[in-house]
């Protein structure tokens, strides 16, 4: 055992700077210089302030915006360190809801949900992305029946024809990858943020 | 199901299947110390760690050599990594001023990684520093990685070697694969993930103001770096909580297709290395194929489950499969796909929340657990874990017909069997073991947040994972306990060395045997009928072990929920 301490000693140092220092180091740096904008987490800027990241979903609840998806994270009581306090899209802390599928709080959940949105709007069905959250609860994306789902709530709240909302809805859709990969789906942040704009101009 | 799902999961395959062979090729070449293409560059450094270190890269060990000096590695890594923790809150590199990580998770977390387990009882984001993810993690994720494939490789040796007395050195296989396999390949995929959206900065986390107004802390860091080692190492740790569901560390559907080839990349190129190894690459995709077909009865299953939706969705007429704990972007199929193949390999990493499957769903990551890992299996880890297994499947066949065993021309002995047994039944003593213990004791069933049948799969589950070393989890499970950091813990360290040391004697033994010439009598090991009886061995010995346990848990829940129960915690 001892003439393998020499070996092992200097092997676990040796290939610890490698990997653990100089090839993450490398990588940054390389990063940085080809892919800055990504390496820094895709970071979106209006008028001078950063307004989020384009692949970290934010929590939406005014009428005037398109909403994301329910979101399971959390964050530490303020009140008490060793609990937790409902914090919809913290970005600091991912994680699901982790409910079973036969859990009777699962079910207690979908039916308040699914009978809000019904009372929002009766014509379309209710889509299964809006009342089921993410695994990471900070899913950027929603499906486009469920963008579209939406049209009548943004576009009365924001007194502007649906035709209009719907046509910015259509072209913000991003496809599968070469027609296969994923599903389609619409990026939340991206398409409040083009909803504002059409408010500007 | 849609037939979109299908063609992703074929492609899939196809693009697994297509990399086997030119792996293998490289890989073999970079054991035996052959010429590459990377030879001009990594020879020097190579050569200079040797010097350093005082190696003889010549100089080859016998199993027991081989044996400690991967044990004496592990247990130096072992304390680096633990004192790396325990220390984070006074080392440089931690602009989110995250404090020393307690006694009880810094064991927890250091047996994990050095086990390849890599089971998140740690949050990432929200307790580690930045160089605790690299020098703490990302190089443990390395080692772990290159020990299973050091280890592979010594056991292929034995079967490929005639009255020998070594299985090779296991300082130059450490460093030839983490040197000439991992490192480059990591730096390829860590480039082309942070092209698909991956940070990689050393930056402290964002403040955004959200468009209604709110304050967003947007954690970020070297995110990719430790991602591409994470999947081809199939380590499965994550940099976020959240793991490869996070869009941080999966950002595409692209993406996420890319690191799922990268799970299974190494592991199924392994096979290959094998067959080259012992003269015949049929051999080696006899084993591939046994593993592609409990693979694709997975995938079927766990795909067919999820498309079906949960009793409490359909309940509701909410339609379109399980999307509860599932990202939009990656969709039923990229979920279900990706849950198979993280438990099928040792990996471990999640891109959805396996606790909220469907019942079925969530069993077939279990059983895939349970079977040890073998299906392609974690790097290296498959191989000889398979291997074990075909010792097993090559006894039961010699009993049938009243013969000697033998495999590869290698006669099967009571030695080998013995070992081998001894590699397969530790492991259940540790998930069922364990799983006991946590169901009657206070400590234990503090722990899940799910009631009824779900509760006890949360327990089985977590201690499946840890014996299998894979370190995915029905995260519902309150598992930073000193309770469950410990159990875990020590379930992670019987499962990773009682399996290692038994296929490493089993390695020495066999070096040692002479090989005999094949005879009209020998069973020909590359052709359907090995298959069959291989898959069948495996099938069998996993059912009789650990049906009454999923009896318990997701089919009762399967049958439960089908009939409309529900269960709430509390009542």
């Amino acid at each position: 055992m001892l003439s393998h301490l020499r070996p092992a000693l200097v092997l676990l140092v040796a290939l610890t700077a490698i990997t653990g220092l100089a090839y993450p180091l490398a990588i940054t740096g390389i990063a940085g210089a080809i892919f800055p904008a990504k390496a820094a987490g895709s970071l979106i800027e209006r008028d001078g302030t950063i307004v989020g990241s384009g692949l970290i979903g934010q929590s939406f609840s005014s009428e005037r915006y398109f909403h994301g998806r329910p979101s399971a994270t959390v964050a530490p009581d303020p009140a008490d360190a060793s609990k937790t306090v409902p914090a919809p899209y913290n970005a600091a802390n991912s994680g699901g809801a982790n409910l079973g599928p036969a859990s009777a709080a699962l079910a207690e959940r979908l039916k308040g949900d699914v009978a809000t949105l019904k009372a929002e709007n009766s014509a379309q069905p209710v889509p299964t992305d809006l009342v089921t959250t993410s695994g990471s609860g900070l899913d950027p994306d929603i499906s486009p029946e469920a963008a579209r789902f939406q049209i009548p709530r943004v576009a009365k709240a924001r007194s502007i024809a649906e035709e209009k909302v719907a046509a910015l809805v259509a072209s913000q859709v991003q496809g599968r990858w070469l027609g296969v990969l994923g599903e389609p789906r619409v990026n939340v942040l991206a398409l409040n943020l083009a909803l504002d704009d059409l408010a500007r101009k | 199901m849609t037939l979109l799902g299908w063609i992703q999961i074929a492609l899939f395959c196809a693009a697994v299947l297509a990399l086997a062979k030119p792996l293998g090729f490289y890989m073999a070449r970079v054991f035996d110390g052959e010429r590459t293409l990377l030879s001009p560059v990594l020879v020097p450094v190579e050569r200079a760690l040797y010097r350093l270190a005082g190696i003889d890269a010549r100089h080859e060990q016998g199993w027991l050599g081989y044996g400690l000096a991967m044990l004496a590695f592990h247990v130096l890594g072992f304390v680096l990594l633990y004192a790396v923790l325990r220390l984070q809150d006074l080392l440089p590199l931690n602009p989110a001023g995250q404090g020393a990580v307690a006694p009880d998770l810094a064991f927890n977390t250091a047996t994990s990684f050095v086990t390849n387990t890599n089971w998140q009882n740690y949050g990432g984001e929200s307790t580690l520093s930045y160089l605790s993810q690299m020098l703490g993690l990302t190089h443990q994720n390395f080692l772990s990685a290159a020990t299973g494939i050091a280890l592979a490789m010594a056991l292929v040796r034995g079967f490929a070697r005639s009255s020998a007395k070594t299985v090779g050195s296991f300082w130059v296989d450490l460093t030839r694969c983490t040197l000439y396999v991992l490192l480059p390949l990591c730096v390829i995929l860590a480039l082309f993930l942070v092209f698909q959206g991956m940070p990689q900065t050393l930056g402290p986390y964002v403040e955004a103001t959200t468009l209604e107004g709110v304050k967003q802390t947007i954690a970020v860091g070297p995110v990719a770096s430790q991602v591409a080692i994470k999947m081809l190492g199939t380590n499965g740790g994550g940099f976020f909580n959240a793991n490869a569901a996070h869009p941080f560390e999966n950002p595409t559907a692209l993406s996420n297709f890319v690191q799922m080839v990268a799970i299974f990349a190494l592991g199924a190129a392994m096979t290959n290395v094998f067959g080259r190894k012992v003269g015949d690459e049929r051999q080696g995709w006899a084993i591939l194929a046994a593993m592609g077909v409990m693979f694709l009865a997975g995938t079927v299953v766990t795909y067919w489950a999820e498309s079906a939706g949960s009793p409490v969705l359909n309940a509701l007429g909410l339609p379109g499969g399980n999307l509860e704990g599932k990202e939009i972007r990656f969709g039923i199929v990229g979920s279900a796909l990706f849950a198979v193949v993280t438990t099928a390999a040792s990996c471990g990493a999640v891109n959805a929340m396996h606790d909220a499957f469907t019942a079925l769903g969530g069993m077939i990551p279990m059983i895939n657990m349970q079977l040890g890992e073998i299906i392609v299996g974690g790097v290296g880890a498959g191989l000889y874990g398979m291997l074990v297994f075909v010792i097993v499947a090559i006894f039961v066949a010699g009993l049938m017909v009243g013969r000697t065993p033998e495999y590869l021309g290698k006669k099967i002995e009571a030695r080998e069997v013995k070992m081998a047994m001894l590699a397969v039944l530790c492991l259940p003593l540790m998930m069922l073991g364990f799983t006991a213990l946590a169901t009657v004791t206070a400590a234990g069933l503090a722990g899940p947040a799910n009631a009824g049948p779900h509760g006890f799969s949360e327990i089985l589950y977590a201690f499946t994972s840890a014996a299998a070393n894979n370190g995915s989890a029905f995260g519902g499970l309150s598992g930073n306990t000193p309770f469950y950091n410990t159990t875990l813990g020590f379930g992670m360290l019987v499962g990773r060395f009682f399996v290692i040391i038994p296929a490493l004697a089993i390695a020495g033994s066999l070096a040692g045997k002479a090989v005999l010439p094949a005879s009209a009598g020998t069973f020909p090991t590359h052709g359907g009928l090995f298959v069959g009886l291989l898959v069948g061995v495996i099938l069998i010995v996993g059912g009789l072990t650990f049906f009454p346990s999923l009896a318990l848990g997701p089919i009762v829940e399967h049958f439960a929920g089908s009939a409309g129960q529900t269960f709430a915690t509390g009542g």
